[in-house]
């Protein structure tokens, strides 16, 4: 149902919009004629009623099929998503999971220390956090550590001379690449979720049986990370889940300014190429990933958290 | 989502408001004097002047066609604040109307906003934006309604939610009772009522607003040059990033601040509006 409604509004956002697709091949050049245009239309289906071509396209969608890319290379759209989705994937799994390590332990002794120095440090850290463009970071860092103190590549995947190096110093070759957008990434995201963590803490340590663990004599050590925090990872789980259309969006800007050959670049430059179908695939996509998402976190959450998964069953 | 960033005493709540108030205004006295406090014209060309780093004349240095950076920071003042207080009030207009008929109406009304906004939260919005704005001229009118066109669900969930809890009041019910209509209602009661958490989501708004415009035209599909914005400004930065950096730094810092600026006053403004988070 929501799915129809994501594909319904993909499609007539950029149907409706004016501007053909075909304009960038015909009318900007002088060389096409009304006649070329014509055949180039009818090729993409463009000439058929709005409603027949979504009905078209709905039914391709459901074999994965989202059509041949317009600009260049005409290759299937759902190739070219494929071969670019293992890096963006990839630098925001590692970038979520440096992430939940850095932010955790932040959230959890910031809520310790309530008020406290470290607190209040981390309190403006996050305020900071929420307000720094992520392209302007990206930006300093290029001058400071790849400029100024020229210690890291500021641009691609790999260096030229790639294919010379050893095993160990291709990994190394890459993972220098990939450290300043990652460090990007998670700067991103660090501030809302170590809040997120130290407001679950929060709420946690607020609660009777907290009360009733420090009153029979355990230690507040094994009190906080054996009662309160488990239960204050529920929200940070559903947060992860929620921060997948942030990160897609993120990653076009990201993507651009380090020239990574990832999803977020190929959506960029559809756009910039005005190819329709290779934009509609990747909206869906993204839509697509951001349900599964928030699928996953309510999964989780459910695994986490067995007053919901009682709650489910029973009902 | 409510997402309460602060409690009351880690800062003291005025602390944040003035900071805020302060940031905000400063921002907001830069865009409105921009002529008067300009040294230069932002679109004055100057051959003499080109990639100068900053000095007494130029006190943010001078781009690659040697205009005055201050200058057209002023002006770019100009151009966020725009953006941001047009596209927050479209989205705010847009929530609130949808907000108050689900709320108030429920039922088949209700489930077909809900659902629509279900929808709509479901694409990355920087996504979508960059999907509309690439087949509409990059304008600075259509980057604000694209802006205000995606970014209304949050108002509308809350203005549900809240009309929700006011449909069933007494003072409601006194009204109806008296014969008063759903519009009447709607407008001199409920709304009223509820425009506490709509004004500390449209400030916070206001600086997401902004972020976007900066991200969209520092990828050259925002502000179209020459008219000046903070973030094409670091777009034209980045291409000479190794030999004039200031052209990099200051109009980024400006939106560091303005954004910062905006969410600070929010954030207090929850705190003292909403009754609820009071302990």
């Amino acid at each position: 149902m929501i799915f129809l409604g994501i594909t319904i509004i993909s499609f007539s956002v950029i149907h409706l919009a004016p501007g053909s697709p075909t304009d960038l091949q015909t009318t900007m050049n002088p060389l096409a004629s009304t006649d070329a245009r014509e055949r180039l239309e009818k090729l993409y289906g463009l000439d058929k009623p709005l409603h027949v071509q979504y009905v078209k396209w709905l039914g391709r969608l459901t074999r994965f099929d989202f059509g041949r890319s317009m600009s260049g290379d005409f290759r299937p759209v759902w190739d070219k998503i494929k071969e670019r989705l293992p890096l963006t994937f990839g630098m925001n799994v590692a970038s979520m999971i440096l992430t939940l390590f850095i932010a955790v332990p932040l959230g959890v002794a910031s809520a310790q220390f309530k008020d406290g120095v470290f607190d209040r440090a981390s309190t403006v850290f996050v305020f900071i956090g929420f307000a720094i463009p992520g392209f302007w970071l990206a930006l300093l860092l290029m001058y400071g550590l790849g400029i100024y103190y020229p210690i890291l590549p500021v641009s691609g995947v790999m260096s030229l001379d790639y294919d010379t190096l050893s095993p160990m110093g291709k990994l190394l070759d890459i993972a220098r690449h990939m450290a300043m957008p990652i460090f990007i990434y998670t700067f991103g995201s660090l501030a809302g979720m170590s809040r997120f963590m130290r407001a679950g803490m929060l709420e946690v340590l607020r609660q009777d049986y907290i009360l009733a663990a420090r009153a029979k004599g355990l230690p507040l050590r094994s009190v906080i990370f054996k009662h309160a925090f488990r239960n204050a990872l529920l929200p940070v789980i559903t947060i992860l889940g929620l921060s997948v259309p942030a990160l897609i969006g993120g990653s076009v800007i990201i993507e651009s300014i380090f020239a990574l050959p990832g999803l977020g670049q190929l959506f960029y430059n559809g756009v910039m190429a005005r190819d329709y179908p290779l934009i509609m695939g990747s909206l869906v996509l993204g839509a697509f990933l951001t349900l599964a998402g928030n699928m996953l976190a309510d999964l989780a959450y459910g695994l986490a958290d067995p007053r919901i998964r009682s709650k489910g069953g029973g009902a | 989502m409510k997402r309460k960033l602060l409690s009351r005493r880690t800062f003291s709540r005025y602390g944040m408001l003035w900071a805020g108030l302060a940031l905000v205004g400063v921002m907001a006295l830069c865009a409105l004097l921009a002529p008067v406090i300009a040294p230069f014209d932002p679109s004055e060309l100057n051959v003499d002047v080109i990639l100068q780093a900053p000095s007494l004349a130029h006190p943010f240095g001078t781009d690659a066609l040697g205009r005055d950076v201050f200058s057209r920071m002023l002006y770019g003042a100009r151009v966020s604040l725009w953006v941001g207080f047009v596209a927050v009030g479209l989205s705010v207009a847009i929530g609130l109307v949808l907000g108050l008929t689900a709320g108030y109406f429920g039922g088949l009304v209700d489930e077909v906003i809900m659902r629509g906004v279900d929808v709509m939260l479901c694409f990355p919005s920087f996504f979508l934006i960059l999907a509309v704005i690439a087949f509409l001229e990059p304008s600075l009118l259509n980057i604000m309604i694209v802006i205000g066109l995606t970014s209304w669900m949050g108002v509308a969930r809350l203005v549900r939610a809240e009309t929700l809890s006011l449909r069933g009041r007494d003072f409601v019910l006194a009204s109806r009772v008296a014969g008063a209509g759903p519009a009447r209602i709607i407008i001199s009661h409920i709304l009223p009522n509820a425009l506490a958490p709509v004004l500390v989501s449209a400030t916070l708004g206001v600086a997401g607003a902004i972020l976007v415009e900066s991200s969209l035209s520092f990828l050259g599909l925002g502000v179209q040059p020459p008219m000046p914005s903070w973030g094409n400004m670091l777009m034209e930065g980045k291409n000479v990033l190794e030999i004039a950096p200031w052209l990099s730094f200051f109009p980024g810092l400006a939106i560091l601040f303005t954004v910062l600026g905006y969410n600070l006053l929010g954030e207090s403004l929850r705190d003292v509006l909403d009754p609820r988070l009071k302990e």
